[in-house]
């Protein structure tokens, strides 16, 4: 069993689930009907990325494993997601500043992925390409429309985008995994995405007529299992059933 | 227009109607057939979206991840099923605000089932199997409906209804064949929602105003009675097959009637929910309502960013 590699896959993987998870949160609660079906749309689409990762580590893990028993059965220090993505629904300009900061990283990060030498993991990223394209013009649409929309909508945006800004360094850090993969040309260099990352968003964000905030200090840890306090409540209603009824089929 | 034109033109619709030819959104209708419309379409819309929150309620707790996915897959259904009811009644001259307005006030109704609450993973599966299964026997009945854009709309949303109703009755397929706990689970889920399931299909014929008219526009093809009556049929057998016992001690084949006989329904409860006090219809309604007033300054944004890109089009023409 190649650890390293399992560690690498939930350092992806895990950024959709929590991601999804948060997104299924405002399921029936959108602004207007269409942004809720789409903010669906993408839940769906980012756990269905996640289930594809997890069978794999569950295959990697052999044994007793499945998609669920790595989705649902690991303690918090075990998930290695990004702060990025457990950070809550605050309103939104949270929601789509959130979405827009994740989904310009996600598709470089695919796009690199699509040619590892791990040929699941080239598939899954080939295939999620796709669907996080439509992702990133969603949320740079609305990054434009409310930096651009009314003043209301221009302030809000402009704190939710500075606001989340310090958790966005994280997204290029590298662990240990990550640089183990990067050698046996399994894994992505995720620090060399970060200037693409920055005129990406850069110009998203100048033309949503908004700033891109200058920061000195930044929060990380996730990727390394050590979460923000919102994270222990995502995964107690993630958790609950299999924790309340182990053991069972669903 | 003269009365004798007016009256000319409905009888040249009522026979159009009684020809099984649709009537589209230009053609002349009475006013009274286009209001009756719009209140049934827009309050069937009204039912798809408040029908998404019991069941998002789950969407965080769901137990598997395929669960989860299917779940989301099902209420954003639910969500499209509401866009295009709410774009058919839009075709007979209201806006979607208009009826989003109505439904705040609470002028327009939705369907009382979903003032009940969505209480554990097995509700889920009763949803599935007994909401989705009574609306589609409502929902086949109107495909054949006079009115062109609903009666379309019906015929995509039931393909896609019973596919939830598979899924709901499946849910509970795994629940009674997993462990004790979980079949009680699913017993629980049927003990309550059975009853309310059978409200769904509306008073007792003998108390039921403007059938007849209904019936000629064929906005109702069979009595409420009547498809109460086929839902039992169809859903005893159903819930044998999962070794579930329905919570109606009354509940009798008939072998003269070939139909099964039940007990009565409690329609001091029927009322009381559909009048605002069943348990979550004030719960429902805030969800709505807090939607719709949180997302004002984001819809006011949209608009005011279409139209600063209209300007810059025109500017650069």
């Amino acid at each position: 069993m190649n650890e390293s590699l399992i560690q690498y896959i939930f350092g992806i993987a895990d950024n959709a689930l929590i991601l999804g998870q948060r997104l299924g949160e405002l399921c029936g609660h959108g602004p207007t009907l269409e942004t809720d079906i789409a903010g669906t749309n993408i839940a769906l689409d980012l756990l269905g990325q996640t289930r594809s990762y997890y069978q794999y580590v569950a295959q990697l893990q052999g044994g007793v494993a499945t998609e669920d028993t790595v989705a649902f059965l690991r303690l918090e220090r075990d998930y290695k997601n990004v702060l990025l993505v457990e950070q809550p629904n605050t309103d939104f300009a949270y929601v789509m500043a959130r979405q827009f900061l994740f989904d310009q990283f996600h598709l470089l990060l695919l796009e690199k992925l699509q040619f590892s030498q791990d040929e699941t993991l080239a598939a899954i990223a080939k295939k999620s390409i796709k669907e996080v394209s439509y992702h990133v013009r969603f949320s740079s649409d609305w990054v434009r429309r409310l930096g651009d929309g009314t003043d209301e909508s221009h302030e809000r945006i402009q704190e939710a985008i500075c606001h989340l800004w310090q958790f966005t360094e994280e997204l290029f850090e590298m662990t240990q995994a990550d640089s183990e993969m990067v050698v046996q040309g399994i894994g992505v260099d995720v620090s060399q995405l970060k200037k693409a990352y920055h005129q990406n968003v850069s110009e998203v964000l100048s033309e949503a007529t908004l700033k891109t905030p200058v920061l000195e200090f930044f929060q990380k840890g996730g990727k390394t299992g050590r979460h923000s306090e919102h994270m222990g409540y995502i995964l107690t209603d993630l958790q609950y059933m299999q924790r309340t009824f182990p053991n069972m089929t669903w | 227009m003269s009365e004798k034109e007016i009256k000319s033109l409905e009888e040249i619709f009522e026979k159009r109607i009684a020809n099984d030819e649709k009537i589209e959104p230009k053609d002349w209708m009475p006013e009274k057939y286009r209001q009756t419309h719009i209140r049934q379409i827009s309050q069937h819309a009204h039912s798809e979206i408040v029908g998404m929150l019991p069941e998002a309620n789950w969407i965080t707790r769901a137990p598997s991840l395929r669960r989860k996915v299917a779940l989301l897959a099902k209420i954003q259904d639910e969500g499209g099923h509401g866009l295009y009811l709410y774009s058919a009644a839009e075709t007979l001259g209201i806006s979607r605000d208009e009826m989003y307005e109505q439904l705040h006030s609470g002028a327009a109704k939705y369907s009382s089932i979903f003032n009940y609450p969505a209480i554990t993973w097995a509700d889920m599966g009763a949803v599935g199997w007994l909401v989705d299964g009574a609306a589609i026997i409502n929902q086949v009945a109107l495909m054949g409906t006079s009115y062109g854009p609903y009666s379309r709309a019906m015929i995509r949303i039931c393909k896609e209804e019973s596919f939830h109703q598979r899924q709901g009755y499946e849910i509970l397929l795994t629940l009674c064949n997993g462990t004790p706990e979980q079949k009680a689970m699913a017993q629980d889920a049927l003990n309550r929602w059975w009853w309310p399931s059978l409200m769904m299909f509306g008073p007792k014929d003998a108390e039921s105003p403007n059938t007849e008219q209904s019936v000629k526009w064929k906005l109702k093809r069979k009595t409420n009675d009547e498809l109460r009556q086929q839902f039992i049929d169809q859903t005893v057998p159903q819930a044998n097959i999962l070794g579930l016992t329905i919570p109606d001690p009354a509940l009798k084949w008939n072998e003269a009637r070939k139909h099964y006989d039940f007990g009565e329904i409690d329609w001091n409860e029927f009322w009381q929910v559909v009048k605002g006090h069943g348990p979550c219809n004030k719960q429902r309604l805030d969800a709505r309502r807090t939607a719709w007033e949180k997302g004002t300054w984001v819809r006011d944004a949209a608009m005011a960013y279409a139209e600063k890109q209209e300007m810059k089009l025109e500017k650069a023409v």
